[in-house]
C-alpha cells in the first residue's frame, strides 16, 4: 500500500524494525544473601514477542528482569539469549544487546535529553560523537521528543522522562528490551502515552519483557502473561487464559483485588 | 582611658602595621596563597584517588584508602607537617633543592587529601544507586560509568565543603613556617610574626590577621550563596503545563506511537 506520509501520519514503513532475539531462562533461581527470591523461574518468550509479568509486589517480577541483564547475579539455573548462554557472557557486553527501562527513569540529571541518549553510544559503541548526537536526535524524534532534545530532565514531564529513557535504550539497538515497571511512576493521564509507545516497539518486532501493573495493556498487548508469586511462575499463557479462565487460586485471588 | 590606649598601642598601631604592609603583601599573602592553592589542587587529585578506592568494591583498595584517611585526619597537622617535613627533608633536597617550601605543600596536600577524600566520597555515595544502574544497563563498565556518571554528579554536590576545606588550608598553611622557611619564602603568619617579634608589638599580626580574613571571609559568603543556589537548582522558568497538552503533542508526532491499539 503506498499511503502518503505526513509529519502525523507515519506508517509503519517510515519507522524503524526491530530484530528482537528469543530470550530463554531455565530454572533460574535468585537469591539475596540466603534467602532465595526467585525459585526454579523457567520461561521462553520468542522473538519479537511481548511477555507481560504480572503479581502481587515481592514476588521476584523485578528481581526476574535484574537476573537477565545481570545488574543481580543469579544463583542459578541458565539464561538464554538468543539461544546463547548470558551467564558465561560479559556481563558488559550483553547488557548492550539487552536495554532496560526502570520505573524512575534514570535519567542522567546534568545530561540533556539528547546527550543522555547519545552517551551510550559514543561511550560504549564507540561512535565519533557527532554521529550519537545525530542518531540520538532520530530516536528521541521517534519517540515524539524531537522539540525537547535540548530539555535537561527535571525539564520534562514524567512521561516526557520516561520517553527519553525508551530512546536511550532502543539507540543502543538491543534485541530484548526489559520494562520494569516503566509507567508505575507517571502521573496518570501520561501512562497511556508510553503505554503505547511501548506497544509500537512490539508491533515492530522487538522481544519485551514488561513487568506491569497495567492488566489493559497486558491483555492488549501481550502474546503472553506470566503471574509470579512467592518467587514462582504460578500460571502463563495467553491473555486469554490467564485473564477469562485463570486456573489457580493465587491468579485469581490477585485477579479480583486489581480487576 | 588609658586601658584604651594600650590596647591600640598594642594592637592597632597603624604605623607598625604600615611598615610591615609591603612584605605581607609581596612576600606573605603572595606565598599564602602559592602553598594553599598548590596543596588544594594536589590534595584534591589525591583525594579523588583515595575517594574512588574507598568505595571501590574490592577491599584491596579500600581497606588502604581508609588507613590512609583515618591517620591523616587524625593526626594534629601540626604533627604531621613537622614529621614529613624533617623526617623526608634529606629525600627532598636531592628533589627541590635545600627550601622546605615543597615539603611544606605536600604535607599539607596529604592532610587536605584525607579530609577531601571523604568531601568526594560521601558525595559519590550520595548520588542515586539508579544512576550507576542506568549506566552499567547500558554496557558501560564500572569505571566509565563512575567517571561519565556518577562522579561528576557527586562532586558538583560538594563543591561548597571544598570551598570549606579551601579556608581550612589556608589556615593550616600558617603551620609551614615551623619547618623553617627562607626570608622569600615566609607566608602571612610568619611575616607578622617576625615584625611583631622586631617591634616588640603585636599589630603585624594584627595585619595579617586581616589578611587572613579578606581571604577567608568572602569565600565563606560565597559558599552559602552556592549552596543556596545548588539546592534550590536552576530550573527553566515555565508555566504549569496540562499532561493533556502533552498527551495531544504525543498524538500528533511519533512514529512509534501510532496506529490503534486501543
Amino acid at each position: 500500500m503506498n499511503l502518503p506520509t505526513t509529519a502525523a501520519h507515519n506508517t509503519a514503513a517510515d519507522s524503524p524494525t526491530f530484530h528482537g532475539s528469543s530470550l530463554e531462562l531455565r530454572n533460574l533461581t535468585m537469591a539475596y544473601g540466603d534467602i532465595n527470591v526467585l525459585r526454579d523461574v523457567s520461561l521462553t518468550v520468542a522473538p519479537g514477542t511481548t511477555t507481560c509479568i504480572i503479581g502481587p509486589s515481592g514476588s521476584g517480577k523485578s528481581t526476574l528482569l535484574r537476573g537477565i541483564n545481570r545488574l543481580h547475579e543469579p544463583k542459578s539455573g541458565e539464561v538464554l539469549l538468543a539461544g546463547e548462554s548470558t551467564l558465561t557472557a560479559n556481563p558488559d557486553t550483553l547488557r548492550t544487546r539487552i536495554g532496560m527501562v526502570f520505573q524512575h527513569f534514570n535519567l542522567f540529571p546534568d545530561h540533556t535529553a539528547l546527550e543522555n541518549v547519545a552517551l551510550a553510544l559514543w561511550s560504549v559503541k564507540g561512535m565519533p560523537k557527532a554521529q550519537a548526537m545525530e542518531l540520538a536526535r532520530r530516536r528521541l524524534a521517534e519517540v515524539g521528543l524531537a522539540e525537547r532534545a535540548d530539555h535537561r530532565p527535571r525539564d520534562l514531564s514524567g512521561g516526557q522522562q520516561q520517553r527519553v529513557a525508551i530512546a536511550r535504550a532502543l539507540a543502543m539497538e538491543p534485541e530484548v528490551m526489559l520494562f520494569d515497571e516503566a509507567t508505575s511512576a507517571l502521573d496518570p493521564e501520561l501512562v497511556k502515552g508510553v503505554l503505547n509507545l511501548m506497544a509500537g516497539l512490539g508491533r515492530r518486532g522487538m522481544t519485551m519483557l514488561v513487568v506491569t501493573h497495567e492488566m489493559g495493556f497486558a491483555r492488549r498487548v501481550a502474546d503472553q502473561v506470566v503471574f509470579m508469586d512467592e518467587g514462582e511462575v504460578v500460571e502463563a499463557g495467553t491473555p486469554a487464559q490467564l485473564f477469562d479462565n485463570p486456573r489457580s487460586k493465587r491468579l485469581q485471588r490477585f485477579l479480583s483485588e486489581v480487576l | 582611658m588609658d586601658w584604651l590606649n594600650t590596647i591600640i598601642r598594642t594592637f592597632f598601631d597603624f604605623g607598625a602595621m604600615a611598615e610591615v604592609l609591603p612584605q605581607l603583601l609581596g612576600v606573605g599573602l603572595l606565598n599564602t596563597l602559592i602553598i594553599s592553592i598548590a596543596a588544594t589542587l594536589l590534595g584534591t587529585v589525591l583525594g579523588m584517588v583515595v575517594a574512588v578506592m574507598g568505595i571501590s568494591p574490592s577491599k584491596w583498595l579500600r581497606v588502604p584508602a581508609r588507613i590512609y584517611t583515618d591517620l591523616f585526619r587524625g593526626l594534629p597537622a601540626i604533627l604531621t607537617i613537622l614529621l614529613i617535613g624533617q623526617g623526608f627533608a634529606r629525600l627532598s633536597q636531592s628533589i627541590f633543592g635545600p627550601s622546605p617550601y615543597p615539603l611544606g605543600i605536600i604535607a599539607l596536600s596529604l592532610i587536605a587529601s584525607a579530609y577531601i577524600g571523604e568531601i568526594f566520597r560521601a558525595g559519590i555515595l550520595s548520588v542515586d544507586k539508579g544512576q550507576g544502574e542506568a549506566c552499567r544497563a547500558l554496557g558501560m563498565s564500572y569505571a566509565k560509568s563512575m567517571a561519565l556518571v556518577v562522579v561528576p554528579q557527586g562532586v558538583r554536590r560538594v563543591l561548597p565543603a571544598l570551598v570549606n576545606q579551601f579556608i581550612a588550608i589556608v589556615k593550616d598553611s600558617s603551620l609551614v613556617y615551623f619547618l623553617g622557611l627562607l626570608v622569600s619564602e615566609r607566608e602571612l603568619f610568619r611575616v607578622g610574626q617576625d615584625a611583631a617579634v622586631l617591634s616588640g608589638n603585636l599589630s603585624p599580626l594584627v595585619a595579617a590577621g586581616v589578611f587572613y580574613l579578606v581571604i577567608t571571609v568572602p569565600l565563606t559568603h560565597l559558599v552559602n550563596h552556592f549552596d543556596n543556589k545548588f539546592r534550590t537548582g536552576r530550573r527553566r522558568p515555565a508555566a504549569p503545563t496540562s499532561g493533556l497538552k502533552e498527551v495531544k503533542e504525543l498524538d500528533a508526532a511519533s512514529p512509534l506511537t501510532t496506529g490503534s491499539n486501543t
